[in-house]
């Protein structure tokens, strides 16, 4: 499966796979009128310490324990991806808790936030890729 | 405080309907230029940090920057112009001389803009190269004069050593020290899927690169840094620099502050140290002492490499390429005054040295008029700046051409000419860290071998044109050149007819 991985040797931390990632969640077609004036809630998220930096999403695990942990069955594996549905999620913050890489984010419009790999989006593959200046992003296969 | 005389070159212009606060432009200023104010939740530039590289305006998302060139003026004067003028506020201020970076960047004559290249009409048929065989390849190095025979009548293989280029170009001298070592590795891999040669500048060759040497000319510089027998012995031609357009009987200065970790190392001198390149080497006074060092590094590689020998183009530089071409080089390097440097003296860069074109017209005339135009492959750099120029270059007489700056400029510089700041945020000119790592050499790479492959195109289409179907017939063939605009005395110089005629 497709997977979005990075790669630290070229991550910036310029934090510009944040904005792409919440400009897709939009589903406007321009930047500035998606983003402006609002504070933004990526599902991507750039580690950063003593010059080193990454950045952090969804690693849509084979044995996810988000899913395992999930009270509701708001979260479920479709063909790899860990997925979802908004309206079963409660914000128990189950998943938010067992994540180990600090994936899935509480928000504020009444579900978790996790990335789906944009494809619910306008873009249909990951924006946070595509905005990537270095390549330090990628989106590519490297077996299970 | 002291009265800051100078007002901003540039002004950066900031569309606030579009800025979303993302701080990218904060973020990739190494200038710092941008700052985002809390507590009026808005981002406020600095004009007077800005450089003009357009590292914030590339990679701002919602375009939302743009720089322009301020309209804030002097008082008209056709005599003291307003940089004349800032000039001497700066050494008023700094008590120093002036240093620049990248090529001249005055307004002196382009003579590749003042000639045109023919095609054929009707009576000699072009050719398509997309048809048709078209080939782009040369040989450097010497060409035996005449054929010989052994005993049994068999040609004697007496070929000196040779390069081979897939196509007539080279990405000139540029040293790991000035150029960060992404940037190196971007051309060295280019070079290597180009089947073309990189050069490694007066900087030694870092390890992880020797496996490009079949791609790779090594520099012998007046400092001699990083020279010892696995690095001649690795390369596919050596290169003694006796000159550089740019800085034409200037040495070079890498400031010890520059000189960490591998560059220390591959410089083989100690951390911290200044690596300064003398003006002259102190064992080449005369045609017979550089015909000594160009045969010590024959011998080193038990001649099995072409040396190539590098010149600024300067008002003798034929009469000097005449001695070079008699002392044993296999290939003579002319660097025109347009040449790019990461430093250099700017009186020095701006009023010193000759046009590259000019310069490669008299000695290509010169050596053929002497006969020995064979012994010597003839390159030129200094500015050559599309497919178009590097056409007329062989056409005026050149085998090949070096390209700097353009190469520099397909792995995202600017021009900003900002190099001696040591702070590219392109990733470029730098040996910080942080910024090195903006120039991802696995996107460089592909850039380079994309322009690369572009001129190629172009260039078989303009020898198609021209019904010539080998670079090889285009080379000295100034029939295929026209000047407009030029004086009797420039057409002369350059050999071609003006015009019409």
């Amino acid at each position: 499966m497709k997977r979005v991985y990075v790669n630290e040797n070229w991550c910036l931390g310029c934090h510009l796979c944040e904005y792409y990632c919440a400009f897709a969640s939009t589903n406007e077609k321009d930047m500035a009128r998606a983003l402006k004036g609002i504070k933004i809630s990526p599902r991507i998220r750039v580690e950063e310490m003593d010059g080193i930096s990454f950045a952090v999403s969804c690693r849509h695990c084979n044995e996810p324990l988000c899913v395992k942990g999930c009270i509701t069955g708001a979260l479920t594996r479709v063909d790899g991806i860990i997925m979802i549905d908004k309206d079963k999620c409660i914000s128990c913050y189950t998943c938010v808790l067992c994540c180990p890489y600090g994936a899935v984010s509480p928000s504020e419009d009444g579900a978790v936030l996790k990335c789906e790999l944009c494809i619910k989006t306008y873009s249909r593959t990951p924006m946070c890729v595509k905005g990537c200046p270095n390549e330090a992003i990628v989106f590519e296969e490297r077996g299970e | 405080m002291a009265i800051d005389y100078i007002y901003p070159d540039y002004e950066i212009v900031r569309n606030y309907d579009r800025c979303i606060n993302c701080r990218v432009c904060e973020r990739q200023c190494a200038n710092e230029a941008h700052e985002y104010i809390e507590s009026s939740n808005k981002m406020v530039s600095d004009d007077s940090k800005c450089v003009n590289c357009h590292r914030c305006v590339s990679l701002c998302p919602t375009r939302a920057l743009k720089i322009v060139k301020s309209d804030h003026t002097f008082k008209t004067n056709a005599n003291w112009e307003g940089k004349s003028i800032k000039e001497i506020y700066k050494q008023a201020e700094s008590g120093g001389v002036l240093l620049s970076s990248m090529g001249n960047p005055e307004n002196y004559p382009v003579y590749f803009d003042k000639i045109l290249i023919n095609a054929s009409q009707v009576t000699n048929p072009s050719i398509d190269p997309l048809r048709e065989p078209m080939e782009t390849r040369v040989y450097l190095g010497a060409k035996p004069s005449k054929i010989e025979r052994d005993e049994n009548s068999r040609i004697k293989r007496n070929l000196p050593p040779h390069v081979m280029l897939s196509m007539p170009v080279m990405f000139s001298a540029m040293s790991y020290g000035s150029l960060s070592y992404n940037a190196h590795e971007s051309l060295a891999r280019a070079s290597a899927e180009l089947g073309i040669l990189y050069n490694t500048g007066e900087g030694g060759l870092h390890e992880n690169l020797y496996k490009y040497g079949k791609n790779t000319i090594v520099q012998v510089a007046s400092g001699r840094f990083g020279v010892h027998k696995k690095y001649l012995s690795s390369a596919a031609a050596i290169e003694i620099k006796m000159g550089q357009g740019a800085k034409p009987g200037i040495g070079g200065h890498l400031p010890g502050k520059k000189i960490v970790g591998d560059i220390s190392r591959t410089r083989m001198i100690p951390e911290g140290t200044d690596a300064i390149s003398p003006a002259p080497h102190h064992d080449i006074y005369s045609i017979e002492d550089l015909r000594q060092l160009v045969y010590s590094l024959k011998e080193a590689t038990r001649y099995t490499k072409p040396v190539i020998v590098k010149i600024a183009a300067v008002h003798n530089v034929s009469a000097i390429a005449s001695g070079i071409a008699r002392s044993g080089a296999d290939i003579i390097a002319i660097d025109g005054f347009r040449g790019g440097t990461g430093a250099a003296p700017t009186r020095i860069r701006d009023h010193v040295g000759i046009p590259i074109e000019l310069a490669l017209a008299s000695v290509d005339k010169r050596l053929r008029d002497e006969g020995i135009r064979d012994n010597v492959s003839i390159v030129v750099g200094g500015s050559i700046r599309s497919s178009a120029d590097i056409v007329k270059a062989i056409a005026l007489g050149a085998d090949c051409v070096y390209i700097g700056t353009a190469a520099l400029i397909a792995l995202g510089c600017h021009l900003c000419r900002s190099c001696h700041s040591g702070k590219c945020n392109w990733g470029i000119a730098t040996q910080r860290e942080d910024l090195v790592k903006r120039l991802n050499p696995n996107i460089g790479y592909k850039r380079l071998v994309n322009l690369m492959t572009a001129w190629q195109h172009e260039i078989m289409e303009m020898m198609g044109g021209m019904g010539i179907n080998s670079i090889e017939s285009l080379k000295g063939n100034r029939l295929m050149l026209r000047g407009v605009g030029l004086n009797e005395k420039e057409l002369e110089i350059l050999g071609i007819k003006h015009a019409g005629e």
